[in-house]
C-alpha cells in the first residue's frame, strides 16, 4: 500500500522517464492528498499493524512478542464469539435489508409508481430512508427506550394488545439481546438498499416489462427474470457495502447494549475498543483490529470483482468503461 | 399522503391528476399491496412519533399513563432542562463546526486528487485509485489507537481540529474515488481548448472543471456533512471534554451512563432527531440522487 503511495508521490518530484508527455503538470495536485493520507491513514495503519506484534499498555515502549497476540486470539472464546455475532450482523445489515429492499423497491417502483403515481412512491421511499440519516447514537437512544423492560413502548403495546405474556427484557436477556439489536439494525439499514435499487430500476428498459406482460408473465416472474438480472451490479454493490458496514458496526452496540449482557452482543469493533481503552492491552487490541481489517479488505476485493464482472456482463462485449 | 392514491396513475414522470383506472386489472386487488407498504413505512416512522409524543409529556404524566398515551398539553420543561444540563447549544455548534469544515476541506482535497487522477491521467493512476479505495474501506478500529496516541504526542488530543483533520482525509477517500470516475469522462475538448488559449492547469481546474462539476460537488458536500455529523467511534475517543463533544458523542455517552430518566431520554432523542430531520428535509433529493450516483459508478 505504501509502495503505491510513494510511487504516486515520486512522480511529482523526480522527472519521469519521457514517454509521451514531457512532464505531467497535474501530478503536483496529488501532493497534498498523498501527504495527508500518509499522515492520517497509512502511518497509523502501519503503526497499528506493528503494535499488534507487541505487548504494550500505551505508555512506555512496546515489547516485541512476535505472533503471540495472534496465537492468543485463536484460543480466545470472546474473540470467536465476537466474530460469530458479526455473522448475525451481516444477516441483519446485509442479507435481510437487501432481500427486503429488493422486494420493496420493485413494489414501489413497478407497482405504486405505476398505479398510484411517482409522488406517492417517493413519499414512501423517504419514510423507509429516514432512519439512514439519523446518527446511530440517536437511533440507539430511541430504541433502547422503546425496548426498555419497564415502561418501554414495546412492552406497553404488547400488554395493551392483551399479549402481556410476550413481554421481554429485550436488550437485557442474554438469549434475546442479539436478536433485538439485529432488529434495530434492519430498521436502520433498510433504506440504503431500497434507494439504490429504486435508482437502478430506472435504468431498466420499460419495454422489457411491457413485452413480458404481453407474454402473460406475472409480477413474480417479471421480478425474477427481468428485475433481478438487470440490477445485479447494484445488488453486488449493496451487499458488499452493507457487509462491510455490518463488520464495522460499533455505535449501535455501544449505545444499545455495550456488548452485554455477558458479552452476548459483543462484536469485533467493540471488543477491540474495550481492549484498547478499558483493558489498555493495546497490542492485543491492535491484533483484533488487524484481523478485522484483513477480513474487510478481502471481502471488498471479492465484492469489487463480482461487481465489475456483473457490469461487464451487462455491457456485453464492448464495455463502456475506460 | 392520504389524498394521493385516488388520483395519479401517471406512468413515468409527472403526476397527472385525472385518468382514474386501467381497465385490464381489478382495481381492488391493488390496494392490499399498497396497504402493506404503507404499514411498513409507518413502522419505520413510528419510533420518531413515539419519541416526539413522550418528549412533550411531563414526568408525572408519563409515570401515570405510560409511553403510549397522548400528551395532555405541551410540556416543554423537559426539553429545556435537557438543553441546559448538557449545554446542547455548544454541542450543536461543535457538530456544525466539525461537519462543516470537514465537508468543505474534504471536497477540496477530493477535487485536487481527482483532478490529477481523472483529468491529469498521471502515471500509475490505477494504483493510486486502488489505494484510495482501500483507504475507504479500512475500518476505523485499525486507526483509532495510533490516531489517539499520535494526537496526544502532537498536543492535538481533545481538540476539534484533530477530528476535522482525520475526517477530512477519511471522507476524501470516498470523494476521490467518486470524482475520479466522474472527471474521467469530462469532455476533453473543453480542456484542450482552454489549454490552447493559454490557461495553466490551475486555471483549468478553478475556472472550468470545478464550475462544470458543481452538481456532483454539491452531492459530496452534503454527504460529507451528514456522514461526519453521524460519526461516532473516533469523536468518542478523541473528544472527551464536554466543551468539544459533538451531538452524537454527547448523547451516546449520556445514554451509556444510564443517568437519564424517561422524559430526559426522550428530550435527548428528540433533540438528536431534529437536526437529522432538518437535513433530511432540506437535502432529500440530493441524498437519494447522490446515493444512486455513488453506487452505479
Amino acid at each position: 500500500m505504501t509502495l503505491t503511495a510513494t510511487r504516486g508521490g515520486r512522480t511529482t518530484a523526480a522527472p519521469p522517464r519521457r514517454t509521451r508527455r514531457p512532464r505531467n503538470p497535474y501530478a503536483l495536485f496529488l501532493l497534498p492528498g498523498v501527504l495527508a493520507f500518509l499522515l492520517v491513514i497509512v502511518g497509523p495503519f502501519l503503526m497499528n499493524t506493528g503494535v499488534s506484534f507487541t505487548e504494550w499498555s500505551g505508555v512506555g515502549s512496546p515489547k516485541w512478542t512476535g505472533l503471540a497476540n495472534y496465537r492468543e486470539l485463536l484460543d480466545d472464546a470472546e474473540f470467536w464469539a465476537s466474530f460469530r455475532h458479526s455473522l448475525f450482523m451481516v444477516v441483519a445489515m446485509a442479507a435481510v435489508p437487501t432481500a427486503l429492499g429488493l422486494v420493496l423497491a420493485a413494489a414501489l417502483f413497478d407497482f405504486v409508481g405505476k398505479h398510484f403515481g411517482p409522488r406517492l412512491a417517493a413519499v414512501l421511499r423517504a419514510c423507509f430512508y429516514l432512519p439512514q440519516v439519523l446518527p446511530i447514537a440517536v437511533a440507539g437512544i430511541v430504541w433502547s427506550w422503546i425496548l426498555a423492560p419497564e415502561n418501554g413502548s414495546l412492552n406497553d403495546l404488547l400488554s395493551a394488545l392483551g399479549l402481556g405474556s410476550w413481554q421481554q427484557d429485550w436488550l437485557g436477556d442474554p438469549d434475546l439481546a442479539l436478536y433485538s439489536v439485529m432488529g434495530v439494525m434492519v430498521w436502520v439499514q433498510l433504506g440504503f438498499p431500497l434507494v439504490v435499487f429504486m435508482a437502478g430500476l430506472q435504468r431498466v428498459d420499460p419495454q422489457l416489462y411491457e413485452a413480458a406482460e404481453l407474454d402473460g408473465a406475472g409480477w413474480w416472474r417479471r421480478f425474477r427474470h427481468i428485475t433481478l438480472p438487470q440490477i445485479r451490479p447494484e445488488i453486488y454493490v449493496v451487499l458488499t457495502w452493507c457487509t462491510i458496514a455490518a463488520l464495522k458496526v460499533f455505535g449501535a452496540v455501544y449505545v444499545l447494549t455495550k456488548g452485554g449482557p455477558g458479552g452476548a452482543t459483543d462484536v469485533p469493533s467493540y471488543f477491540s475498543f474495550t481492549t484498547f481503552f478499558e483493558k489498555t492491552q493495546v497490542g492485543y487490541g491492535a491484533a483484533i483490529s488487524t484481523v478485522l481489517t484483513v477480513i474487510i479488505l478481502l471481502l471488498s476485493l471479492a465484492g469489487l470483482k463480482l461487481q465489475t464482472r456483473a457490469e461487464d456482463a451487462e455491457d456485453g462485449a464492448g464495455g463502456s468503461r475506460a | 399522503m392520504t389524498t394521493l392514491p385516488a388520483t395519479g396513475t401517471g406512468t413515468g414522470t409527472g403526476t397527472r391528476p385525472r385518468v382514474p383506472r386501467r381497465p385490464s386489472r381489478p382495481v381492488l386487488a391493488r390496494y392490499p399491496v399498497l396497504v402493506a407498504l404503507c404499514i411498513g413505512a409507518l413502522f419505520m416512522v413510528v419510533p420518531f412519533a413515539v419519541v416526539t409524543l413522550n418528549a412533550l409529556k411531563s414526568p408525572t404524566e408519563y409515570a401515570q399513563n405510560g409511553p403510549l398515551s397522548l400528551p395532555h398539553g405541551l410540556y416543554l420543561d423537559g426539553l429545556k432542562d435537557f438543553w441546559e444540563r448538557v449545554d446542547y447549544g455548544q454541542k450543536l455548534w461543535n457538530s456544525v463546526l466539525i461537519s462543516g469544515s470537514v465537508a468543505v476541506l474534504a471536497v477540496v482535497l477530493s477535487v485536487l486528487n481527482a483532478y490529477a487522477i481523472g483529468i491529469g491521467r498521471i502515471r500509475g493512476r490505477t494504483w493510486v485509485l486502488a489505494f484510495f479505495v482501500l483507504a475507504n474501506v479500512l475500518p476505523q478500529e485499525a486507526l483509532v489507537y495510533p490516531v489517539y496516541y499520535l494526537s496526544k504526542e502532537a498536543g492535538l488530543y481533545d481538540t476539534r481540529l484533530s477530528v476535522i483533520i482525520v475526517f477530512t482525509v477519511i471522507q476524501s477517500a470516498f470523494g476521490t474515488y467518486l470524482l475520479s470516475s466522474v472527471l474521467g469522462s469530462f469532455p476533453r475538448e473543453v480542456i484542450e481548448a482552454a489549454r490552447i488559449d493559454g490557461a495553466n492547469a490551475w486555471q483549468v481546474l478553478w475556472r472550468i472543471v470545478v464550475p462544470m462539476s458543481r452538481p456532483t460537488l454539491g452531492v459530496l458536500l452534503v454527504f460529507f456533512f451528514i456522514w461526519t455529523w453521524n460519526e461516532f467511534l473516533l469523536p468518542l475517543v478523541m473528544l472527551i471534554s464536554n466543551d468539544n463533544q459533538t451531538v452524537s458523542v454527547a448523547l451516546g455517552v449520556l445514554q451509556g451512563q444510564h443517568l437519564m430518566d424517561a422524559t430526559m431520554t426522550n428530550a435527548a432523542a428528540l433533540l438528536g432527531v431534529l437536526p437529522a430531520l432538518v437535513f433530511f428535509l432540506v437535502f432529500q433529493r440530493t441524498l437519494t440522487r447522490g446515493i444512486a450516483v455513488g453506487a452505479v459508478k
